[in-house]
């Protein structure tokens, strides 16, 4: 039929755009208590004294909970496969306040006004300390933050909470020292990126009630359903057989909803008081207490010949956790292995990393998740090299790049299958018209204009950890639903997995209703992240295709009274070649609901020991204004390898979102505290994303290698898109400038100050 | 306070508290293609029409649309299906939570510029917010629809 590798419209499009209901603050029962967080104003501070008296006498107010009504359970609200790297350091409600706007206290009222009056009448004594602020002092720093006695690693992570320490490790391939000691040129850098929010539209919500059994069930606006339920089930010290999830429609994801932020809060309230309740996280609260990208400082050394050979790479990382170890241990890994892993020929390569604690806000899981600060710190140093050989970035690369056929040392020793790398650098070179502009040209009006470079890695799910399973009925009307537990968070993936099922059953895609994500009715599936829904969940949707077909033969070959050897299935019927006699497979899905034993139903799980990584190349042009340092990226060119592009629109509008996230995050993307720890950017006046004004042209072109392992040669493409903007923003800066920008954002006012200093001003 | 208003023609007469935003008052009335995006008028998520011009239902108090006619995606179902087509076709829609404050704002700019360019639809609609696109399919999605749009004419 062919409709992977096509243009499909989302099944979901038309009712998204004409504004139906479906996203859970559309869902809410008008009963339900409306849930508020009473919030520490203090970055470190004790618990007292709390007094809800007052509080609880507000006419609507039902409950008000403090840190002494919780279970005393620890856990993580990292969404991760049990057992959980991230350290079990939290509770709903706990003593210690380690960052500003950690929760106090929970209030449940009738109305939204009675909550946010009781919120004021709260009376809590603090006894406040010092915060620790710095990521680069917190390591063996006298302020702990996280000094209770049950905080405890489930996994071997290096975490240390007397250091505040929440995961070290290292790796290492050959003997870096002794091949940079052969190098011609050894080049070590320092580059610093910071805490970014997701900022996807729809804030943190979550709706819970009790069912007819008396079962608590979610509703919630997550990516990780299957783990937000045993999340709950550790927080809350119920069974995880007393717990429903439900996923509606999402608003945007990107890594933020792969933790429980609020889920706690409203189902804490409902087992208390067994009414239906909802939270719904403000902006502000999104900003300032969500789970965000995790700030790193990453020194390089590089390693290089004469010719541009790159021999050796030593990176080491630190990482700033924040308040909480939520997806700390796991970022930092890819930091080093999907940035090493971009150069096919190193001799030798390290990497050596900390993540710390710090009384700010607790970090989380961000589209890149971690590659993205790994690549930027490699990328940019191997531009640096570049100019001190004064060789074209393109040119070093080119001499570089992993290529298929190669074994990874620094991707788990894992094979290059598929890589096209090589042609999405001379395409990428090709649309930019880059050998014509680079480095940079000087406009009439005195601006700038400069091209740079980068590469991308990522992976396609976690290796022998994620897992999807997805179950296919045949329905009596000859129909299929596709039943799936990944979460489709705008992305496409209920679409993509339909293309799949369609291709694979030779049927039409309107003949194929997928449903997700119910925990109680949904086959396990770890859930939408770490670039795996294509490629894991998509195989084990062509698995179950594969044994719902021979089920299809087998009872289309009884109804005809022959072996299914003799018979053959086209996606519309069942027919015998030898004497033309068929049945319809409308027929076969009737005969299968009338006295019939055997259901026509397939279920198949899918994990793969590899992780293929999707490539890309990003070419910036930017246009600099010297006199204000203002840097306009006019053109991006992104030509990106993912295999197979299962629907070319929405992988386009995947890269084209993802290369507007990594602009905003190279230019001014910046969650800033002030010196009392206080966030700054409470509110999209001061944490400014990208608008249409922001943005030129992004283009996007698609060079796509077969990876063997991947559903119809697929691999993944949500996060690899967003890792080139930062390093090829500031290779363009550099071309413009000559001056090297290590530090995220790149602002204006730096670029202007720093011209005027090398100009002597 | 007792406020008339006409929402998507059909008149609703009832009362509210002072400080009520359009937009909580709208979505208890069932109109829950609006949505919340910020506190701070800057996302576009809640864009209605109040009288016929585009608005922040965050930033209007529902005593503030006495005696006015509010239209909401709800009540235009039919343009809000032929543009949706557009950017459905292009993959534009992705999450969909910005897209009926974006969709309102496009069908209002619609009405208001005749054959709009690039720069001017970027204007037009630099306070609608989206996080998942990067724009630039719903920029495809915004002239494929005003260029079938000038042909039905």
């Amino acid at each position: 039929m062919g409709y992977v590798n096509s243009r499909i419209r989302k099944k979901d499009a038309m009712g998204l755009v004409t504004g139906k209901p479906v996203y859970t603050s559309d869902l809410i029962s008008k009963n339900a208590l409306v849930v508020k967080l009473l919030r520490s104003p203090h970055a470190h501070a004790l618990v007292e004294r709390i007094d809800t008296k007052a509080a609880l006498l507000i006419p609507g107010v039902v409950a008000v909970y403090t840190w002494e009504d919780v279970p005393r359970s620890r856990f993580t609200t990292a969404g991760q496969t049990y057992p959980e790297p991230s350290p079990y350091d939290r509770l709903i409600l706990d003593r210690r306040l380690r960052c500003a706007g950690d929760p106090v206290a929970i209030v449940a009222a009738e109305s939204q006004e009675a909550a946010l009056k009781a919120l004021r009448l709260i009376k809590v004594d603090y006894q406040v300390l010092e915060p620790l602020l710095d990521f680069t002092q917190a390591l063996d720093n006298p302020i702990l933050v996280h000094p209770e006695e049950d905080f405890r690693p489930l996994c071997p992570v290096g975490a240390d909470n007397r250091r505040n320490l929440c995961s070290a490790s290292s790796f290492e391939t050959g003997d870096v020292e002794e091949v940079f000691a052969k190098c011609d040129l050894v080049l070590e850098r320092t580059y610093r990126t910071k805490a970014n929010n997701q900022a996807m539209m729809e804030t943190f919500r979550t709706y819970s009630y009790l069912d007819e059994y008396g079962r608590l069930t979610v509703v919630s606006s997550t990516q990780v359903p299957f783990h937000v339920r045993r999340i709950l089930s550790n927080a809350l010290e119920i069974p995880k057989a007393q717990i429903r999830v439900i996923k509606p429609r999402i608003g945007g994801g990107f890594g933020a909803k792969q933790s429980v932020v609020s889920e706690q809060f409203s189902a804490f309230v409902t087992l208390k008081t067994g009414r239906p309740a909802c939270i719904i996280y403000t902006r502000e609260e999104s900003m300032t207490n969500g789970s965000p990208r995790h700030q790193m400082e990453l020194r390089a050394r590089i390693g290089a010949d004469r010719e541009g050979l790159i021999r050796a790479i030593d990176l080491y990382a630190l990482s700033n956790a924040g308040a909480y170890g939520d997806h700390g241990p796991t970022t930092i890994g890819l930091a080093g292995h999907k940035s090493l892993s971009l150069y096919g020929g190193l001799e030798a390569a390290r990497f050596t990393c900390d993540v710390v604690y710090t009384n700010t806000m607790g970090a989380g899981a961000y589209r890149g998740y971690g590659a993205t600060q790994g690549i930027f710190a490699v990328e940019s140093a191997v531009n640096e090299v570049a100019a001190a050989l004064n060789l074209d970035p393109c040119t070093i690369r080119e001499k570089n790049m992993v290529a298929q056929g190669q074994t990874m040392p620094t991707y788990y020793n894992e094979p290059c299958n598929s890589c096209a790398l090589d042609r999405c650098m001379a395409r990428a070179k090709e649309l930019m018209d880059w050998e014509r502009k680079y480095p940079a040209r000087k406009l009439d009006n005195g601006h700038i204009r400069a091209v740079g470079v980068a590469m991308s890695m990522q992976g396609s799910g976690i290796s022998g950890v994620d897992i999807a399973s997805v179950e296919i009925r045949l329905g009596d009307g000859g129909f299929y639903t596709l039943l799936v537990g990944c979460t489709d968070m705008g992305t496409g993936c209920d679409t993509i997995l339909a293309q799949m099922a369609a291709d694979c059953l030779d049927c039409s895609i309107d003949q194929i209703a997928v449903r997700g994500v119910d925990t109680d009715q949904s086959p396990y599936d770890t859930g939408s992240y770490a670039s795996s829904t294509t490629y894991v969940t998509g195989m084990a949707v062509v698995k179950t295709c594969q044994e719902l077909r021979e089920k299809i033969l087998a009872a289309g070959a009884r109804l005809l009274g022959v072996s299914p050897e003799r018979a053959e299935f086209d996606g519309g019927r069942v027919f015998l070649p030898a004497d033309g006699r068929e049945v319809s497979l409308t027929a076969i899905g009737e005969a299968g609901v009338m006295g019939d034993s055997r259901a026509l139903s397939a279920t198949q799980a899918h994990s793969s020991p590899i992780s293929p990584p999707p490539f890309m190349v990003g070419m910036a042009e930017i246009d600099l204004d010297p006199d204000t340092g203002e840097v306009d990226v006019v053109d991006y060119v992104a030509v990106v390898d993912c295999g197979t592009v299962v629907n070319p629109n929405l992988a386009t509008v995947q890269t084209e979102g993802g290369i507007a996230q990594g602009i905003g995050m190279a230019l001014y993307e910046d969650i800033q505290y002030s010196p009392q720890g206080q966030p700054r950017n409470n509110s999209f006046l001061q944490y400014k994303i990208p608008t249409r004004l922001d943005l030129g042209k992004i283009r996007v072109a698609f060079e796509s290698s077969y990876e063997p392992t991947g559903p119809f040669g697929a691999k993944s493409i949500g996060e690899l898109v967003i890792n080139t903007p930062a390093p090829a923003i500031a290779n363009a800066v550099a071309n413009a400038t000559g001056l090297f920008f290590r530090e995220l954002p790149i602002k204006a006012e730096d670029i202007a100050l720093g011209l005027a200093r090398r100009d002597g001003g | 306070m007792n406020i008339t208003v006409t929402i998507n023609g059909t008149r609703h007469t009832g009362e509210v508290l002072p400080d009520l935003p359009l937009l909580d008052f709208l979505r208890g009335q069932g109109c829950l293609s609006v949505k919340r995006g910020c506190e701070t008028s800057n996302c576009g998520l809640c864009t209605v029409w109040l009288d016929g011009a585009p608005v922040l239902s965050c930033g209007v108090l529902a005593v503030q649309a006495d005696g006015r006619a509010i239209t909401t995606l709800e009540g235009l179902q039919e343009e809000a299906a032929q543009f949706g087509a557009f950017l459905a076709d292009e993959g534009g829609e992705q999450c969909g939570f910005c897209a009926p404050g974006l969709i309102m704002t496009v069908l209002a700019m619609a009405r208001e510029l005749d054959d709009p360019g690039e720069d001017e639809i970027r204007a037009y609609l630099a306070g609608n917010l989206c996080r998942c696109s990067g724009y630039q399919s719903q920029l495809r999605a915004i002239q494929k629809y005003l260029a079938w749009r000038k042909e039905e004419r």
